[in-house]
């Protein structure tokens, strides 16, 4: 089943890239600068599921208190730490040749510097509480605070300020774009939304092995 | 530019610079050249007086980040020592015993927790008025409602966190850690509504962060309230 997931993210990326370089058109004002949309949303609207995922996870931990639960939050949370620091590299790289800068307090970038921020101190909480159990509550507590966090600090950050582009997939009036490019970004997103699965699900496993050592 | 002629006379090139800086590179240009006098001209504030003193337009814009960046460091330490009452005495299994809803032992730390952030904010707001001369006869109204909106949702989730950070070897650092992210929209709503009260704004002016407070405040409470029963379990 993960070695299937595994074999289904390579072959799903590869077509993606394909789809990036050979089907979506060279872009007229940013050139082929603008491919790099191909991998940037993908990863950061995979960011946001890892996120969602630990929430959810975290909820029915301290409902059921089942072990599973507590190891999908973990595993996602690492995953999605992962997938948003990506998502700021992949901005950055981005946005020094279109905006001219690497980095700007802009809202959307710093939400997602908190958002980055805020999980990296979840897997702190994790690392320092030595009580495996006792970590699973606090981290359980702290995933809910966190997502429930996550509107405040996008209104919040938005009515600071605002640069980045408004979003072009998900908006009232839906996408207006070619189907050249809606197609590649779509495969893209579904190829790492399948890499996302992947990666927990082996890191899930590899967690249930550590506790079944432990125990 | 009166003093172009003694560069001239003295035979040394002119530099102009912003108050206070000397470029980097300019600087060791300078230093590799190794003068023999450097002629410093311009008023005082031209050679390194602190100006955020005496300016007072600066001083108005970073007035409400100081007071807030006040309220909050003093905020940290009070909230991160919540339960080192407990911990150093050994009455955490006390807490753990405790009979009824949990929630109440939350509910009861949040207030006192309150309770003393009220009284170190009152002092800081006073020393603020003493020594920074601001007039806040128009704006204390609405300076009351901003503050205690904003001190009450750093509370609830201090208090919630200050118990999750209570056995942890690396309290002091991980306590922040975990609080100062999670706090960003109390604080920037908080900042940006103290700062357009401040410059003399009503309170509706300031209505959008003043909501999002509530609503954070409503948010982090529930949160507390329900989750605190998991974390005071063992």
């Amino acid at each position: 089943m993960v070695r299937t997931l595994g074999w289904l993210s390579a072959a799903a990326l590869a077509l993606g890239l394909v789809m990036a370089f050979g089907v979506a058109p060279r872009e007229v004002s940013q050139g082929n600068v603008q491919r790099i949309m191909y991998v940037h949303p993908p990863l950061a609207w995979v960011a946001y599921l890892a996120f969602g995922v630990v929430a959810a996870a975290s909820i029915a931990y301290l409902v059921r208190r089942a072990p599973g639960a507590d190891r999908l939050a973990h595993a996602s949370a690492e995953v999605g730490v992962l997938f948003t620091g990506l998502a700021i590299a992949t901005g950055s790289i981005w946005g020094k040749p279109t905006w001219g800068t690497w980095w700007t307090w802009d809202a959307r970038l710093t939400s997602v510097a908190i958002l980055f921020v805020m999980y990296l101190g979840y897997l702190l909480l994790r690392g320092t509480v030595e009580d495996r159990e006792r970590a699973a509550r606090y981290c359980a507590v702290l995933g809910i605070v966190a997502a429930l966090d996550m509107p405040l600090v996008h209104f919040s950050v938005y009515w600071w300020r605002t640069l980045h582009q408004p979003p072009s997939l998900m908006k009232p009036g839906g996408f207006t774009g070619s189907a050249a490019i809606l197609w590649p970004l779509l495969v893209n997103l579904a190829a790492f939304t399948v890499l996302y699965a992947y990666l927990v699900a082996k890191r899930v496993r590899l967690l249930r092995a550590e506790a079944e050592a432990l125990a | 530019m009166r003093h172009a002629r003694r560069a001239g006379v003295l035979g040394a090139p002119i530099l102009l610079v912003e108050p206070e800086t000397v470029p980097l590179v300019t600087r060791d240009a300078v230093r590799a050249r190794v003068p023999t006098a450097i002629v410093a001209v311009g008023g005082p504030a031209a050679v390194g007086e602190i100006t955020l003193g005496p300016d007072r337009e600066r001083l108005a814009g970073v007035l409400p980040g100081v007071l807030w960046l006040g309220f909050i460091l003093s905020g940290l330490l009070a909230l991160g020592r919540t339960f080192l009452v407990e911990r150093e005495h050994d009455c955490w299994e006390g807490l753990l015993l405790a009979p009824g809803d949990k929630s109440a032992v939350y509910l009861g730390k949040l207030a006192g927790n309150l309770a003393l952030m009220a009284v170190v904010e009152t002092l800081v707001l006073a020393l603020f008025v003493v020594f920074f001369d601001i007039d806040l006869a128009r704006a204390f109204p609405g300076l009351v409602v901003v503050v205690a909106l904003g001190t009450l949702g750093l509370a609830a989730v201090g208090t919630l966190f200050a118990a999750m950070t209570a056995h942890v070897r690396a309290r002091e650092v991980l306590f922040p850690v975990l609080l100062l992210p999670v706090q960003v929209p109390v604080l920037l709503a908080a900042v940006k509504a103290t700062e357009a009260l401040l410059a003399g704004e009503p309170l509706g002016a300031v209505a959008h962060w003043v909501k999002l407070l509530a609503a954070a405040d409503v948010v982090y409470l529930a949160v507390g309230v329900l989750t605190f029963d998991a974390i005071l379990e063992g």
